[in-house]
């Protein structure tokens, strides 16, 4: 018998299915993932956008991935993508600016609108924003390093600790994956956490430490409304959830959902979704919280393009919620393009 | 959408992401993501003046005559370059590698030839077979990332020693072998970079060369001379290889990837017959064998090209580029910086004004376009953060200039920031083990 004589099947196990534009997308138009650009987090981006394109083409996409440099725009006016997925990490990525080109340039695309992703990805405007909203975040001082110059840096922090208390966090106000981040535990540690606070940035964020169990929770929307997905608890080995403990894998322990009662595990969805709700944010975002001892949850920051690479949180949020990663994609895409009404 | 969410209260159980994580050896300990190592996947990008690899520059290779002589070695030799080799490595190419360190001196025997994948595999098969765990491995300050890289994977302990103008200087290594044995340590080799070292940019002062081999030898200590930049020398001859005077107590090394190809990846030892032969055995153990193609090709570009001629050029090439940097450098950075004017070789070493913390600043000069490697990916032991290497090997004279130009901008910034803060503190907490790797990978310009 010839393998002729066998007629294949889409129901057949491990055979790959037939792929099918998501409803309102026209046949024959690709899904761009974007993915590099010139941030500090080019290589987290890469994977991201890696793992996102393979999810997205595993659910019967056709995909294909472009680095944000001088080619994009003629691409995107003559391939006209049905989609772009922007998975851009730190600057350009998440502080609203391939949006708005995007924007400019009538294309759909998942995620938050540029207003939201300025706002959301400034730490200090988030925090002062969601705080007004009746969310508790630490308390925090943002100043830019001319003030430590023109006022004297060591009056400065030695103000700065006196009202923080240590330890402390310093964070550049706009980054991402830790870079840049410290914890202060002596006074003496403070200048040097400074300068590397300011090498990413100009503006520099100190917040009073926390301690307590680190979580991260997704927000997802398709289009039927914002939810949350489990929280995940975050324990890295180190005691602190650094870009080594982030993107080692092996070097953190993550428990999904978070060992948290449903009390507990009810705020900290509610906390999440009332950020995204309150800065405007679309389709996905990652809240990062702080559930101390007491059971107070503390919002300490929101990412508008959260990691998708093979050690990041919410991956394994969309893992213990039952839900399939390339499905989830798809249904984003699918919300975006919806969203931009019929395509020709 | 199908995906109906399931949360539940029951927490899952942990997950570390890596089920191997309890399996993996000791000295697997740091290996580990670097938010150093990651700010390079930035200098990939065109935009971004990348000072910082070491990518030879083989823009001047006659790539018809290398496709030419490779036709030909598949069409007439195919079956052999296809097949396994010996372990040894091709004696026609052994031959050849004789009369390639003839040129600096050494009169050597191509049985006494090892063939490598880069010399870099070199420095794993020596540490490989003489070294355990907590032996001492003298270093100059600074070495080499690739062999430190090694050492650290064999767990050995670095000692370095301190180098001046002139090189490794004599009375600091026999202080540190004092120091080392007093401390009941057992120390396998020195390893050294006499000519044009990476990173410094220093070459070892002839008249120290003896005194050197002296005191190994007083001190029965093997040498690992590791010399892949020796005829990229910008003047004059080729200088003495150590071997040349010395052919019991060193061991050196040699590489076709700076003066031909480093993607053929071919490089050699040159070892006393007894550690050849312990060689020969680890190298089939770890690869069976070096490529027999890449061997026979190399072999096949000595045979038909001027390759004396070719490296020539090179080293007009790179010294044009030298002399970029050294009149960038002098035209832009701030007087409190200090470098060295290499002889030859790929890097310059810059020592930057006081309180400068040059992996702090990465990031800065990232933002900035430019990209450099700390001086601290170049020590076992955490110094060097006040220092840089800059390499002048890849991009060109303009973009040069333009590179340090930017470099001088962000380090003003950088030292007006430290004005304000003064001197630096006690570093924000750095966890035990977890510095990572601070160098690029080897396919960044």
């Amino acid at each position: 018998m010839s393998g002729d004589d066998v007629a294949p099947s889409d129901a057949t196990p491990g055979t790959t299915p037939t792929p099918t534009p998501p409803t309102g997308m026209s046949a024959g138009r690709q899904v761009l993932v974007l993915a590099g650009g010139l941030s500090h987090e080019r290589d987290v981006s890469l994977r991201s956008g890696r793992r996102v394109a393979e999810a997205l083409r595993g659910s019967g996409l056709e995909v294909s991935e472009h680095d944000v440099d001088g080619s994009l725009l003629g691409r995107l006016r003559t391939e006209q993508p049905a989609c772009v997925v922007p998975m851009l990490h730190g600057d350009t990525g998440e502080d609203g600016a391939i949006r708005e080109v995007l924007e400019l340039l009538s294309v759909p695309y998942v995620g938050a609108p540029p207003a939201a992703c300025r706002t959301a990805f400034d730490k200090p405007v988030a925090k002062a924003l969601v705080a007004r909203a009746g969310l508790d975040t630490p308390e925090s001082v943002c100043l830019p390093h001319e003030t430590f110059r023109e006022l004297g840096a060591a009056e400065v922090m030695a103000a700065l600790v006196e009202r923080l208390g240590l330890p402390l966090m310093v964070k550049p106000a706009k980054s991402g994956s830790a870079l840049g981040c410290s914890v202060v535990r002596t006074a003496e540690e403070l200048p040097s956490a400074m300068v590397g606070a300011f090498a990413y940035g100009d503006v520099a964020l100190l917040e009073k430490f926390v301690e307590g169990l680190e979580v991260a929770v997704p927000i997802i929307d398709d289009g039927s409304g914002p939810r949350a997905l489990p929280a995940v608890a975050i324990r890295p080995d180190g005691g602190v959830y650094d870009y080594t403990a982030r993107y080692t894998a092996g070097s953190t322990e993550f428990t999904t959902p978070a060992p948290l009662d449903a009390e507990l595990t009810a705020e900290v969805a509610r906390v999440a979704l009332t950020a995204h709700e309150v800065l405007g944010l679309r389709d996905v975002s990652r809240s990062d919280l702080i559930v101390d001892a007491e059971g107070r949850v503390w919002f300490l920051e929101v990412n508008v393009a959260p990691g998708f690479t093979e050690t990041s949180t919410v991956p394994l949020a969309i893992q213990a919620a039952g839900l399939d990663l390339g499905k989830v994609c798809a249904s984003l895409v699918q919300a975006a393009v919806a969203r931009s009404g019929p395509q020709e | 959408m199908d995906n109906t969410p399931s949360p539940s209260a029951t927490p899952g159980p942990g997950t570390r992401l890596d089920s191997y994580v309890d399996r993996y050896a000791a000295r697997t300990a740091g290996m580990t993501a670097s938010e150093i190592r990651a700010l390079f996947a930035v200098a990939s990008r065109p935009e971004v003046v990348s000072l910082a690899g070491g990518m030879p520059n083989i823009s001047g290779l006659p790539l018809d005559v290398v496709g030419s002589a490779i036709g030909d070695l598949i069409a007439g030799h195919g079956p052999v370059a296809l097949q396994y080799g010996s372990g040894q490595g091709d004696p026609r190419l052994r031959e050849q590698i004789c009369d390639v360190m003839r040129l600096e001196g050494i009169d050597a025997h191509p049985d006494d030839v090892v063939v490598t994948v880069g010399s870099q595999q070199a420095v794993d098969l020596v540490t490989r077979i003489f070294c355990d765990p907590g032996d001492v491995v003298l270093c100059e300050a600074p070495s080499y990332v690739g062999a430190l890289g090694v050492f650290k994977s064999f767990q050995c302990d670095v000692v370095h020693i301190e180098m001046d103008a002139h090189g490794l200087v004599p009375e600091a290594l026999e202080q540190a072998i004092t120091t080392v044995r007093a401390a009941g340590k057992t120390i396998k080799f020195l390893y050294t970079i006499p000519n044009f070292h990476n990173p410094a940019g220093i070459t070892l002062a002839p008249e120290r060369r003896p005194q050197v081999l002296e005191i190994c030898r007083r001190h029965d200590i093997l040498v690992l001379e590791d010399n892949p930049y020796g005829l990229l020398g910008f003047e004059g001859e080729p200088h003495r290889a150590l071997r040349a005077d010395e052919a019991e107590g060193v061991i050196y090394l040699g590489s076709f990837s700076k003066t031909f190809s480093p993607g053929m990846r071919v490089g050699w030892a040159l070892a006393p017959h007894a550690v050849r032969e312990k060689l020969v055995l680890a190298q089939e153990s770890a690869t069976l064998c070096p490529p027999s193609f890449s061997q026979m090709a190399v072999s096949a570009y000595l045979s038909t090209h001027d390759w004396q001629g070719q490296i020539k050029q090179m080293r007009e090439m790179y010294r044009e580029r030298r002399d970029a940097m050294m009149d960038a450098l002098r035209d832009y950075m701030p007087a409190s910086c200090a470098w060295n004017e290499p002889d030859g070789g790929f890097f310059v070493w810059v020592t930057l004004p006081p309180g400068i913390d040059a992996k702090a600043m990465l990031p800065r000069a990232v933002t900035a376009r430019v990209a450099y490697v700390p001086g601290t990916a170049f020590f076992a032991d955490g110094f060097g953060s006040g220092s840089m290497r800059l390499s002048f090997c890849y991009p060109t004279p303009e973009r040069i200039r333009e590179g340090v130009r930017r470099l001088a901008g962000v380090l003003e910034a950088e030292m007006e920031l430290r004005e304000t803060f003064g001197a630096p503190g006690a570093p924000a907490r750095v966890l035990e083990g977890r510095s990572g790797y601070d160098a690029p990978s080897t396919d960044l310009s």
